[in-house]
């Protein structure tokens, strides 16, 4: 009953914030309304069993990737009246997205309707959940039998993230940065002198 | 709990009524301790400065805090005019619910846990990631220089700091094996020389430690981190435009965060509610079977909370990229380097003995 509940609480929500999110005047509550629209699919992986990957849904979506988004949404100053001017060139090329959509949604509801799924023709049966914890069994697969494909996955995004850094990484001269190890050797005699000048006269510097 | 309820009700809505019951006896006291945190946090500072700090209200000035609290309740809440009114009320809410939230598996003894889940960890990784929105979205949503710069500040530090949090938290359960919190601090049993319970005197655990809690600091922007509320850079940082209760939510959510990450350094470093030495006379107190497990954890979070004011009251403010420079150059590499450790030392103790 509760999960009834709450099954159509997400799934309404889900499907609200989605639509909210394309029709938003301001791009920061499109990208708000995106996150709870992230938010929400969590709460829907949560009721399939799957705990880890909602966390890891609210941990690197909602927590990282989104900030990164607002913060650069709310930065930029966009032009309503040029970006509407798009729409008409634009809406073509989106009607026959959605119409893709339609048709991938109409057949894999038919598939799923054609028979029972075969469960034996997978290339690793679920394990029962409340044997087995979802990290164990994620973990599990990915450290054997998906080894490589996982190291991969991690070499692109090492490559990835080496040629941001090489792209934007520019040397400036003249830049004074401060040398904190060498601020922390300095002693006080190496920075002041004690001298007793006699008057009038004044130190020599 | 629950079955209080079973025979009246079908177990579903049993279980349902019992945790909001459970979720109300957790967040009533929380709310309690942080108004006497803050009365302690500011005797504390008091002390140290030489001064006597608040003495009025109540004996010994305790009732200073819902003093505050009643005067600003009966303040007026002034919305700016040109401020987003919908994200500027709900960016005070949000900051103080997920201070709330995360509370829910945070166990006090060895039986009392809202949610005893199996991915606990992860779950306060994901409601302290979610902090960063209400400061966000006030300093966006106010509409004024400087609670805007303010949010800047507090993004990039928060993500940044994360990061190293993320890597302690993966050493800390690589060693215990688990997620769940309960199973963490169980792990922690006779964990030095078979009679101290606390991760923190595992000299592989110890630097892992030290990161977390400067992390927190961090992730709490408490002194020395507070950059999002440097009042001689940024007037009062995000909260610049807010006044009334909505000042006030801001206040409650960040010493309630300041005292969870005491809980959680309580829990991950110091043993939890064990208490420090592995002795049955510690457990409950003898001739009964009263727990001392609620004891033990307000005392590693007192003394943690202590430890978190002191540095309040001695240390200056880092400059930003002092602040940048520890989260990325020293405590990023060293948390990684210690993922590499542990999980090296693991491997070739408990997984793969050496010789078996």
């Amino acid at each position: 009953m509760i999960q009834t509940l709450a099954f159509y609480l997400f799934a309404i929500m889900v499907c609200l914030s989605g639509l909210l999110t394309i029709t938003a005047r301001n791009p920061v509550h499109s990208v708000l309304w995106l996150i709870l629209a992230f938010f929400n699919a969590a709460g829907l992986m949560l009721l399939l069993g799957a705990e880890f990957i909602a966390m890891l849904l609210v941990i690197v979506y909602v927590g990282a990737v989104a900030v990164l988004f607002l913060f650069v949404v709310m930065m930029l100053d966009i032009d309503f009246s040029e970006l509407r001017a798009g729409v008409a060139r634009y809406a073509i090329f989106g009607f026959a997205l959605a119409a893709a959509m339609a048709v991938e949604i109409v057949v894999a509801v038919g598939a799923w309707e054609a028979g029972p799924i075969q469960t034996a023709g997978r290339a690793a049966p679920t394990p029962d959940p409340a044997a087995v914890p979802n990290i164990q069994a994620l973990g599990t697969l990915l450290y054997t039998k998906y080894l490589f494909v996982f190291e991969g996955a991690g070499l692109v995004l090492l490559v990835a993230m080496i040629g941001a850094i090489v792209l934007t990484h520019r040397n400036r001269g003249g830049v004074r940065k401060q040398n904190i190890a060498y601020q922390n050797r300095r002693r006080p005699q190496d920075a002041t002198r004690m001298t007793n000048p006699p008057v009038g006269q004044g130190v020599e510097l | 709990m629950i079955s209080w309820f079973t025979p009246a009700l079908p177990y579903g809505w049993a279980y349902f009524i019992a945790t909001i019951i459970d979720i109300l006896v957790i967040a009533l006291p929380v709310m309690l301790a942080v108004a006497m945190i803050i009365y302690v946090d500011r005797k504390i500072w008091a002390a140290m400065a030489l001064r006597r700090g608040p003495n009025v209200v109540g004996p010994f000035g305790l009732l200073q805090s819902f003093a505050d609290g009643a005067k600003v309740f009966l303040q007026e809440t002034i919305i700016p005019a040109a401020a987003n009114r919908g994200l500027f009320l709900i960016a005070p809410i949000i900051t103080f619910t997920v201070a709330l939230i995360a509370w829910a598996v945070i166990p006090f003894s060895s039986f009392s846990v809202v949610a005893n889940i199996n991915v606990g960890l992860l779950y306060i990784l994901a409601a302290s990631s979610l902090g960063v929105y209400g400061v966000i979205l006030a300093g966006w949503a106010s509409n004024s220089k400087y609670p805007f710069y303010s949010a800047i500040r507090a993004a990039a530090q928060m993500v940044s700091y994360e990061v190293a949090i993320g890597f302690v938290l993966i050493s800390v359960v690589m060693w215990a094996g688990s997620f769940n919190l309960q199973t963490i601090v169980l792990a922690q049993k006779g964990e030095v020389l078979g009679f101290i319970n606390a991760n923190i005197f595992n000299p592989l655990l110890f630097p892992m430690g030290i990161v977390f809690l400067i992390s927190s600091m961090a992730e709490t922007s408490r002194t020395p981190f507070d950059l999002t509320e440097a009042e001689s850079e940024l007037v009062a940082g995000y909260q610049t435009e807010y006044s009334s209760m909505s000042f006030a939510l801001y206040w409650l959510g960040e010493y309630a965060n300041v005292i969870l990450m005491c809980a959680l350094n309580a829990t991950l470093f110091w043993g939890g509610w064990l208490p420090p030495l592995d002795l049955p006379f510690l457990y409950v107190i003898p001739g009964t079977t009263i727990g001392l497990g609620l004891f033990w954890l307000l005392l590693k979070m007192g003394i943690c909370f202590f430890v978190f004011s002191w540095v309040k009251a001695t240390l200056p403010r880092y400059r930003y990229d002092q602040l940048m420079r520890l989260g990325w150059k020293i405590f990023l590499p060293l948390s990684l380097l210690f993922v590499f450790l542990v999980s090296g030392w693991l491997m070739l103790t408990r997984y793969h003995p050496i010789g078996a």
